[in-house]
């Protein structure tokens, strides 16, 4: 049997991508919402929320409206030279990074929000910028809300079918990721590729909890405060 | 310009808060008052923690906020110990002492590493993890921590309050040293007279977010206006030294300049300050100096006001020859049995005097 590894590449390539981009998003936005007291905050957070509730197809039809060449987005790339995003893998990125926005803003909300104001206000107090306590108090008393940011936008991400459908299709090496190729392999009647290929995902979304667990565990057990 | 100047006004829904005291910049001032008189947010605005909508801080030359600006709280040279020691559970003890002091310019840093972990007796705890520690330990290395940023200012939130009554008994003795030995100007906030009779110099008494009254500890402990003495037990707090010891029978005099009291021996050298405490309930009075009395401790006083606590007892204010201030709680059927008025001579017997420091 002649294995065909590029959508594994592909999708491996496309959820580290998205990973490391959302983390530097979501993590902004998740302190502004644990920390504000305006008014529109938990409008806002819905708005996060929202790809946690839509169908994928909704929220890859809204995208690629907006990403098409007439579309505001569409133009905006275009003007910027960088041409039009659907069906290219930065298109898989820029979708991937909204449709898992939640799955790393939330977990990273909670973090800040059960650190409480009075580890930075000791850090203050001890003559620490605020980037100094952000960086030194903040970050290493979250690193569990940290590591299951990540850890669920990876494998979220590994996961989605029905906005790379929409926005992505099926182009090998480009936007071909594994669950497009398995639902292709099904749809040939390759059977055999298809059991692979899922089997090996769910092996591995199995190993991605089980060690979050593990390390999380553990990490609780001795920062108890 | 030795001094501390605080004028904070804040309305935070319908608690309104307006307090405004200058202090001398050295010693221990006590800022005093019960749950909800605004004592932590007045501490809380001199940190900079928070921004009262008017304010003024200034710290001998230093302006820390006015009209014009405000410094926020990493850019004031202050200490801060909270009322839990708020340690970083993810660094040791050691790394939660150096937090600060690194974040100090290295000329700036006028006490050593060493000398505050000596005073503070944490030594062998510094390669701890912080979760391993007593609620004492845990304070004392939150003092600690606060003392190495060498600051010009240390404010403390009742730092004793979440601790039990054997872990406090522990931790007065290193903030009393600290008074002594490091000259650091701070203000204690506080709403145990106990624990001010025993380290504050001053206080600034707060009640519902006004200043009702300031000045010496000592004396205002003993004002019978004020609602300090009112309290069921109240006592009165006399400053001697240490004058004789007798072996024979286990007792160590103060003396209060002409005066002496007798308390159970203590290992003290003479001459050493004392600081001794005496309740109101303790104190009885007589018009003559009796001898024919178990009573050791006897001192004659001047009558200078008589406050009712309540329909059967009074407290009576009394003056000693030295100056020095002595309450005494008696029924007001005995006060009226030896006729008492301003002015009048007695002779206080003092049941029982307790050695604070």
């Amino acid at each position: 049997m002649d294995f065909d590894w590029q959508p594994v590449w592909l999708t491996l390539k496309l959820a580290g991508t998205t990973t490391v981009l959302l983390l530097i998003i979501g993590t902004p936005i998740a302190w502004w919402l644990a920390r504000t007291h305006v008014w529109y905050k938990q409008a806002l957070a819905a708005v996060v929320a929202l790809p946690l509730v839509l169908p994928p197809t909704v929220l890859g039809f809204y995208l690629l409206i907006m990403l098409a060449p007439d579309g505001p987005v569409g133009q905006l790339t275009q003007a910027m030279g960088i041409g039009t995003l659907p069906f290219t893998f930065e298109g898989l990125v820029f979708a991937s990074v909204l449709y898992s926005l939640p799955f790393v803003v939330q977990p990273l909300q909670n973090a800040f929000e059960a650190l409480g104001p009075r580890p930075m206000e000791v850090a203050s107090t001890l003559r620490a910028s605020p980037w100094d306590r952000f960086v030194t108090i903040v970050i290493p008393l979250a690193r569990p809300g940290f590591l299951t940011a990540a850890v669920l936008c990876f494998a979220h991400t590994i996961g989605e079918f029905g906005v790379v459908l929409m926005i992505g299709g099926n182009i090998p090496g480009e936007t071909k990721v594994l669950s497009v190729a398995i639902y292709d392999h099904v749809e040939s009647l390759e059977y055999d590729q298809a059991h692979l290929l899922a089997a090996g995902m769910l092996a591995f979304s199995f190993l991605v909890l089980m060690t979050l667990y593990l390390v999380n565990g553990r990490y609780t057990r001795s920062h108890r405060p | 310009m030795s001094e501390i100047e605080v004028r904070i006004a804040n309305q935070l829904g319908d608690f309104d808060l307006d307090v405004a005291f200058s202090v001398p910049a050295q010693g221990v001032t006590a800022l005093f008052g019960s749950s909800g008189s605004g004592k932590t947010s007045v501490l809380r605005a001199i940190a900079g923690l928070e921004r009262p909508s008017q304010g003024l801080v200034r710290i001998n030359d230093e302006v820390w906020q006015d009209q014009r600006r405000f410094l926020p709280p990493h850019r004031r040279a202050l200490g801060y110990v909270f009322q839990e020691a708020s340690l970083f559970p993810h660094l040791s003890v050691r790394r939660n002492l150096e937090y600060g002091m690194r974040r100090v310019a290295e000329k700036a840093r006028l006490i050593a590493f060493h000398d505050v972990v000596e005073l503070l007796g944490i030594a062998r705890l510094l390669k701890r993890e912080t979760h391993k520690l007593s609620g004492g330990e845990r304070q004392r290395v939150a003092i600690a921590r606060a003392l190495l940023t060498s600051p010009r200012l240390l404010l403390m939130d009742e730092p004793l309050s979440a601790l039990d009554h054997g872990a406090k008994q522990l931790i007065l003795p290193y903030l009393e040293s600290l008074h002594d030995e490091l000259g650091i100007p701070s203000i204690y906030v506080s709403h145990d007279p106990n624990e001010v009779a025993r380290l504050a110099d001053r206080m600034v008494l707060l009640d519902q977010g006004k200043v009702i009254a300031s000045g010496e500890a000592a004396n205002l402990l003993t004002r019978l206006d004020l609602p300090l003495s009112g309290y069921g037990d109240a006592s009165a707090f006399l400053e001697g030294t240490v004058s004789s010891h007798d072996n024979s029978y286990h007792l160590t005099w103060i003396s209060l300049q002409g005066n002496r009291v007798a308390v159970p021996r203590e290992d003290l050298p003479v001459g050493r300050h004392a600081r001794v405490q005496i309740q109101a309930r303790d104190v009885s009075l007589a018009i003559h100096a009796h001898s024919d009395t178990s009573i050791l401790n006897i001192l004659p006083a001047r009558v200078i006001d008589t406050h009712d606590i309540n329909p059967t007892q009074m407290l009576v204010r009394l003056e000693l020859e030295d100056g020095q201030t002595l309450l005494s709680r008696i029924t007001r059927r005995s006060a009226m049995g030896i006729g008492i008025h301003e002015g009048m001579m007695l002779y206080a017997q003092v049941k029982s005097v307790a050695l604070l420091a």
